[in-house]
């Protein structure tokens, strides 16, 4: 079995989602306004608290990180599977000479990265390099602490992007299994406060912090943004990544072990 | 040797039903009750290399499910079925890649790819060798005269283009039997003229085995050397179009054109169908009274201007077998 149908598809798609620029251009302008209602906030937030666990710096950094990877974070199924859910299109995947699984997954990857390539780079010369020119240059979004962190938040980002593909197949999955997308948009409000969108992950209580490092959503942003800055640094960036491997292999092995069942049982009725 | 072995065929469908109003609704929270729908019962059937079959039968007959349990998308209740030796549902990779699938409601091209990127995602998702790849390719553009719609996303095409170009994209890994599930539905009528040429051409000069389910019976009578109708799930019958055509068709029609309005017009050996002033359409067995006896009855006792032979349209044989066997739509 080689890769070629899996590229093939992810090479279109990727290029595909590459024509909706109008879309990735609000994109950036809600992500670039976000990003600085947030700051503000945790700037007032800081400037009445003690010594936290990140610097202000740190904090920013993180924001507008979170902001320019928004992308990443698996909140919806696949859109077209979705609507094929609703359709009865989704049987008709199972014509294709190919794992349904692998299929999914390198649609969803190249969606993800595909978004999130339109995304990030705008948000990056906003924050990081306009912002400076500014009297806001305190709120600007930092450069990583050392190469070695840089090489790191490279590698971890890519697992994020695997990550979140994994959990877009489950997404899809339960989207098929339940026949309704609404079914998936529960798990949203988790990925939001589990990932550390809302709040970074290590401004939570230290009794949570081994089981915030732990699950699997913390790998989808607050993992490789602690990296980038250095904050999970040497044998706990190890961890992070391995956290981050352990999540992708097991979300991996049920999404694939589901999809069978629910595709053996599914039914088709009238054309 | 056989190519298709469908052997007790069955498949159940269970939907959901729930009892009217709020009540129902709240009942239906506790406890689903579920309707079951048998879509196939013990259908069989076999089907040599390179035949042309034609699946007919009412609307919720069984045809679209026996197509998807071939072509590997649905697994059966119950039942065996092979296809080139392969169980559809359990060697569904190795399966699909030697089949051809249009689904004249569905596509399986990208909505927001030119054509020919769709044909280039195809070529990798099947793994087609290159050089096959331009030589097919070619030859299904020439065919289908499909050239100058390559350049053109699917969503902007006309539904007769769309269609050439599905089939196109069926064909493009070479597949030993093609599946068309109504695919002339909502063409004009060249569009379809032109798509029943292309199958023929396609079935005659490459051997490639089509099996083919319609309404329109036209389709069937351009196309199908074998003929399978089915009703309420069941094989109500498995025949040659023209054997088909023959028995329900125990009748034929004389349409007379009286020289005047005369009152008596009853004849020994017809019934009367219909009448129009002068004009009068009877309804007569060949094999109890030959045409010209009736004939020479008519012209004997009347003034005539004119007198044709005709066979009930294949729409008005279908619909009574359909009736005879209970098979419409409940």
């Amino acid at each position: 079995m080689t890769a070629l149908p899996y590229l093939a598809i992810l090479r279109a798609r990727f290029v595909l989602m590459l024509q909706y620029r109008a879309a990735a251009w609000a994109g950036v302008g809600t992500q670039f306004w976000f990003g600085a209602i947030r700051v503000l906030t945790l700037v007032a937030f800081y400037a009445g608290a003690g010594k936290q666990p990140l610097n202000l710096p740190q904090v920013v950094t993180y924001i507008w990180l979170g902001q320019a990877f928004l992308a990443m974070l698996p909140w919806a199924p696949d859109a077209e599977i979705a609507a094929g859910v609703e359709s009865g299109n989704v049987g008709y995947e199972r014509l294709k000479p190919v794992d349904t699984y692998l299929l999914w997954f390198a649609r969803a990857l190249a969606w993800r990265a595909a978004n999130t390539s339109l995304r990030a780079g705008p948000v990056f010369v906003l924050a990081a390099l306009v912002l400076p020119l500014t009297d806001m240059a305190d709120w600007r979004w930092r450069l990583p602490s050392s190469p070695t962190a840089a090489t790191l938040f490279v590698v971890s980002i890519t697992l994020t992007a695997l990550l979140s593909s994994a959990i877009t197949v489950l997404l899809n999955i339960v989207t098929t299994a339940v026949r309704t997308p609404r079914a998936a948009s529960f798990l949203m409000g988790f990925t939001n406060l589990f990932s550390g969108l809302v709040l970074p992950l290590a401004l939570f209580p230290d009794w949570a912090q081994p089981f915030l490092l732990w699950q699997p959503f913390a790998g989808l942003a607050d993992i490789p943004y602690r990296i980038y800055f250095g904050a999970l640094a040497g044998p706990m960036a190890a961890k992070g990544l391995a956290a981050q491997a352990l999540w992708i292999i097991v979300l991996a092995l049920i999404g694939r072990w589901w999809l069978d069942r629910v595709m053996a049982r599914i039914d088709m009725q009238g054309s | 040797m056989a190519q298709i072995n469908v052997e007790n065929l069955c498949k159940t469908y269970h939907v959901g039903v729930r009892d009217p109003g709020l009540g129902g609704a709240l009942r239906g929270l506790f406890q689903r009750r579920v309707r079951e729908i048998v879509a196939l019962d013990k259908v069989s059937f076999s089907l040599a290399r390179g035949e042309l079959l034609g699946f007919i039968g009412p609307n919720g007959a069984g045809k679209s499910t026996t197509i998807k349990i071939l072509s590997g998308i649905l697994r059966p209740t119950a039942g065996r079925c092979e296809v080139n030796g392969l169980v559809p549902w359990e060697q569904r990779i190795a399966h699909v890649a030697r089949i051809g699938v249009v689904f004249g409601q569905r596509t399986q091209l990208w909505w927001d790819l030119p054509i020919i990127e769709s044909f280039e995602l195809l070529r990798d998702i099947y793994r087609v060798d290159a050089t096959a790849f331009m030589r097919t390719k070619d030859r299904l553009i020439d065919m289908l005269k499909i050239a100058p719609l390559l350049d053109t996303p699917l969503r902007q095409l006309s539904l007769g283009q769309r269609m050439r170009c599905e089939i196109a994209a069926a064909l493009l890994h070479g597949p030993e039997i093609l599946f068309l599930d109504e695919p002339t539905i909502g063409l004009d009528a060249v569009s379809k003229l032109a798509l029943r040429e292309f199958v023929k051409e396609l079935n005659r000069t490459e051997g490639v085995t089509v099996i083919l389910t319609t309404h329109d019976m036209h389709d069937i009578e351009a196309l199908a050397k074998r003929v399978i109708i089915i009703g309420n799930g069941k094989l109500l019958r498995d025949s040659s179009f023209e054997s088909m055509r023959s028995e329900v068709l125990g009748e034929r029609r004389l349409f007379v054109d009286f020289a005047a309005d005369n009152g008596d017009i009853a004849i020994d050996g017809a019934t009367i169908r219909a009448r129009d002033g002068r004009s009068v359409e009877y309804a007569f067995d060949p094999a109890r009274t030959a045409a010209h006896t009736l004939i020479s009855r008519i012209a004997a006792s009347h003034d005539v201007v004119d007198i044709r032979v005709e066979d009930p349209k294949i729409e008005e044989v279908i619909a009574r077998f359909y009736t005879l066997h209970g098979a419409v739509e409940s």
